[in-house]
């Protein structure tokens, strides 16, 4: 074990500084130093993506990082996207469109597809389902998972119109 | 926002397709899993786990391990005797053998995974790091990897007491199948195989134990989906009145069956919980989810079905092994699978003759426990593969083969050649209704085309029918101790108004938590809004035992009905007295009573402190608490049917499979929330084609398991899923409260033969059969290059 280091990072607009193990998965720094609980760990290595949230503005896995790699960083989870009293348009599509049922991947699934939505135009629903595909689902079938992300780029393309 | 309108114009609330209220706090990342509880002074476990298939445990030494920095204790087998009684899951089911459940192995290992010491420490990654120091002297044994071996007289034993590896044998039969068979003019037959499966919840187990040293009471938060059942051995296991345990499944990401059982680790926690009078934590991580939570689907069917020659199916005869693993899995026993294959056989069909003959076999590997759709994917898998050789022997189409074999409506209620009876269900109707939807007479037109262009395109239907809400006269699997036929349902109303509705089930992301409100708030009247949902939690009712088996609508949804019709009629009796009108003349709605006809009404909220807390205003009499408890068993239970017809296309260079299009027509009954129902089907369907095409446990000759990590087992992703079309019919109400039926696995049940059929039926021009799954690339690749090597 090497000795403990001192990060400097914000989280959802908010600057923190920490002294952390070398080896504090990001996803735990999260979790437990921060009490983020929303990012969830669902397997470990980097398949299942329930523990995505985006560093300096791109999507990664919380548990293949750590938390030191984070010094400097700017960094969105899911308690960052809105709020119960004011869903964000994303999370509003998720509940209107049943998109998801035991919610443990919806925090992965949601960063994703913010990730997804400001950088694609995500013109076709298998554009949708490739860009998903870093993000294992067990209980939708991702059904309404495209169809809620669907809805948000059709409102988004109206917007700009 | 909800349409106030449409929720509140009654009777619309069940049926309507109402948002989630569970939703806002799983989106804003303020659920509560297990693993999310914040306590003080916790403690985390870390196991070392078997890296043997089967061995005998000659030495285990810890003494560095318990040195090690941060390490509060560490338990071994031996350390745990004194803490905690061993559990069997029991059962009348004659010739069947127990085994032990202990939370650490004690004397030998039986799988890869199976925990053997459990390091407790201050945190997680320093329990790890003491794992390493731990020194086990294992005596490796002769590894019980083949089943069909291991049930042979002389096998090596996995448990020396039970004298034999076949933990159960059974057989059903009806008539003089072989004789049927003899004479049938058309026969087809097959051996089939489904490998292994484990459910991968997205959540993996997670169990944080709380010991509240002043009246040694432990609280276990379990994301389980049988917090009844955990609560009842517990109090077995560590010798404790239920009082003084609680379990409590909070947030669940998602269970399938893989959370319906009791594990080893659950028992630990507490137990260790209680001897260091500090709270204990374990979570799983995905290397031991994918090696020690019960697996599934893991069958051997040699069956046969003879046929005159219009195609009518005279008699069916089936040998099942079933690969059961290492232990007989609490409360459900080694028998839950493959007795239900055999039960399931017949499927849908008027079959006279029949034969199941079945054989549980203990192996050396994790133990099999309930699955989504519970042997029914085999039995229907191997069902509908056999009617498709039918048809294609005789050379009729998939669709009218099971036309001319389905039981008719006139005929239910029916008894099949296994015993299960079916009451009627829109067998017929469910594959009309999805050819329709799929258009399949164009699409053969169109598969003609393809053919002649060399494509491998492919139609595959497959029809089935289950038991769902099963009653207190048929259980899930038999002679267990255990009621899974029974729930209840407790409603009050406090002294605000406010409704609470307690139930024993424990929803892991079926969103009881809307649906029973729906249930509610329909026959009290109340606003969805007013009504808590208490479910997940041991204490909520007297006895329970969970959410399994497509059983919490019908019948945590008729307790609900019960319960709040007798709330209503207190309610009522109030209001009768405070509007000074009849009770006949009031109408309970949108959280008011009001009189017929008039704009006089009063609030639930006034209802209730005229009752509690305003005195005067009632007579004594009346001042009864607003509050009831019911319990609701369907006796038997009610059978729910559906078609499933997927097309697919396969890339003659890779050997992928493409899926086109999946359409689901099922009957279900009454739907609650339609938005939710279609969720259910998606993700069973979505889980059935995983069945179908890439998950596979993989266990070498060893008994080493290769597929520990979700890399090497394959979960679908949204790109591999295709879109799915549902119809749902409502034939006849069944004869459940409500009108409802249970329809939690049937997309795993019609999938995987499906997509079966559909591959092979893309291949027949090679004359190839799928009968074993998943039919992976690297499986199609020998088969098409058997099949042209013949050409
Ligand atoms: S937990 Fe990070 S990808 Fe699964
Ligand atoms: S909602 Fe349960 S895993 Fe996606």
């Amino acid at each position: 074990m090497s000795k403990p280091r001192s990060i400097k990072l914000t989280v959802n607009g908010t600057a923190y500084e920490h002294t952390v193990e070398p080896r504090l998965l990001l996803a735990d720094f999260l979790r437990n130093t921060l009490g983020l609980t929303g990012t969830h760990v669902g397997c470990e290595h980097g398949v299942c993506g329930a523990c995505t949230v985006l560093v300096g503005g791109d999507s990664v896995r919380a548990c293949l990082m750590f938390a030191v790699q984070a010094d400097g960083c700017s960094i969105e989870t899911v308690e960052g996207l809105g709020s119960i009293a004011q869903l964000n348009p994303l999370q509003e599509a998720f509940r209107e469109h049943h998109a998801l049922q035991c919610g443990f991947c919806t925090p992965g699934m949601l960063m994703t597809a913010t990730d997804m939505i400001r950088k694609y135009p995500l013109a076709t629903d298998d554009e949708i389902r490739e860009g998903l595909s870093g993000n294992l689902c067990r209980c939708t079938g991702y059904e309404h998972i495209v169809q809620a992300i669907r809805a948000v780029v059709a409102r988004n393309a109206g917007k700009v119109r | 926002m909800t349409e106030p309108a449409e929720i509140h114009t009654r009777p619309k609330i069940v049926g309507a397709r109402i948002k989630r209220t569970e939703d806002p706090r799983l989106l804003t990342g303020l659920g509560g899993y297990v693993d999310d509880k914040q306590v003080p002074r916790l403690l985390h476990v870390a196991f070392r786990r078997s890296d043997h298939s089967h061995a005998r445990i000659r030495a285990i030494d810890c003494a560095a391990a318990r040195a090690a920095p941060g390490v509060v204790a560490v338990f071994t087998a031996d350390d745990m005797q004194s803490l905690v009684k061993p559990l069997r899951a029991t059962s009348r089911m004659a010739g069947y053998h127990a085994t032990p459940i202990l939370p650490l192995a004690s004397g030998k290992v039986r799988y890869v995974g199976e925990p053997v010491v459990g390091v407790i420490a201050e945190s997680r990654y320093l329990a790890e790091d003491a794992l390493e120091l731990i020194a086990i002297d294992f005596e490796p044994l002769p590894v019980v990897v083949d089943p069909e071996e291991a049930a042979r007289p002389g096998a090596p034993l996995l448990h020396e007491e039970a004298g034999t590896n076949v933990l159960i044998a059974r057989e059903f039969k009806r008539g003089d199948v072989d004789a049927a068979i003899e004479a049938a003019p058309v026969r087809v037959k097959g051996r089939f195989r489904m490998r292994r499966k484990t459910a991968v919840a997205i959540e993996p187990r997670a169990y944080l134990a709380e010991h509240e040293a002043g009246r040694d009471a432990i609280t276990l938060h379990s994301a389980t989906q049988i917090p009844g059942i955990v609560r009842d051995a517990l109090a077995e296991a560590l010798d404790m009145p239920g009082h003084r345990l609680r379990v409590v499944a909070p947030d669940v990401g998602g269970g399938f069956g893989g959370k319906g059982s009791l594990y080893p680790e659950e028992i630990f926690v507490c137990a260790a919980a209680r001897a260091l009078a500090r709270p204990v934590k374990w979570t799983s991580d995905r290397m031991e989810d994918l090696a020690a939570t019960s697996q599934a689907f893991d069958e051997i069917v040699d069956a046969e079905l003879g046929l005159d020659k219009e195609g009518r199916a005279l008699g069916l005869r089936a040998d099942v092994i079933g690969d059961v693993g290492a232990y007989s899995i609490y409360p459900w026993t080694a028998g839950l699978e493959p007795v239900q294959v055999v039960s399931f056989l017949p499927g849908p069909y008027r079959i006279q003759h029949y034969r199941g003959r079945v054989r549980a076999v203990a192996t050396s590997k994790a133990p099999t426990g309930p699955y989504r759709g519970v042997g029914r994917p085999i039995s229907t898998f191997v069902m509908e593969r056999l009617m498709d050789m039918a048809a294609s022997r005789i050379g009729i189409d998939p669709r009218e083969i099971r036309a001319r074999n389905f039981v008719r409506p006139e005929e239910f209620p029916y008894k099949t050649g296994s015993g299960i009876v079916w009451d009627r269900s829109g067998f017929s109707e469910c594959l009309t209704a999805a050819c329709d939807k799929l258009g399949y007479d164009d699409l053969r037109a169109k598969q003609a085309k393809a053919r002649a262009a060399g494509r491998w395109f492919g139609i595959g239907i497959a029809s089935y029918a289950e038991l769902t809400g099963i009653g207190s006269r048929i259980s899930v699997a038999p002679g267990m101790p255990i009621n899974t036929g029974t729930e209840t349902a407790t409603i009050r109303i406090d002294s605000t108004g406010a409704v609470t509705a307690s139930f024993g089930i424990a929803s892991h992301g079926q969103g009881l938590e809307t649906t029973l409100a729906q249930v509610v708030a329909e026959h009290l009247g109340a606003r969805i809004e007013d009504i808590r949902i208490v479910q997940g939690d041991s204490s909520a009712v007297a006895g329970s035992t969970g959410t399994y088996a497509s059983r919490s609508a019908v019948l945590a949804g008729g307790a609900a009905t019960l319960a709040a019709q007798a709330v209503s009629e207190k309610v009522l009796v109030v209001a009768s007295h405070l509007l000074e009108a009849a009770a006949g003349d009031l109408i309970a709605g949108n959280g008011r009573i009001s009189v017929a006809g008039t704009d006089r009404s009063v609030a639930f909220r006034e209802v209730a402190r005229a009752v509690y807390s305003e005195m005067g205003r009632l007579p004594p009499e009346l001042r009864d608490e607003l509050a009831a408890t019911k319990t609701y068993d369907p006796v038997f239970g009610t059978t729910t049917s559906a078609t499933h017809i997927a097309t697919l296309e396969i890339d003659p260079q890779t050997y992928e499979v493409r899926i086109g299009r999946f359409v689901v027509a099922e009957d279900c009954g009454r739907l609650i929330n339609p938005l939710i129902v279609d969720g259910q089907v998606h993700g069973g369907v979505a889980q059935g084609i995983g069945a179908a095409l890439y998950e596979e446990v993989v266990y070498d000759d060893q008994g080493q398991i290769h597929t520990a990590s979700l890399v090497d087992y394959v979960v679908p992703s949204a790109a591999e899923i295709p879109p799915m079309d549902v119809v749902h019919l409502e034939t006849e109400s069944p004869t459940t409260l409500g009108g409802f039926r249970g329809m939690g696995e049937g997309g795993t049940i019609g999938a995987p033969a499906a997509v079966a059929n559909a591959i092979a039926d893309a291949l027949s021009p090679l004359g190839i059969e799928i009968n074993e799954l998943p039919i992976t690339p690297e499986r199609l690749f020998r088969l098409i290059g058997a099949a042209q090597a013949k050409v």
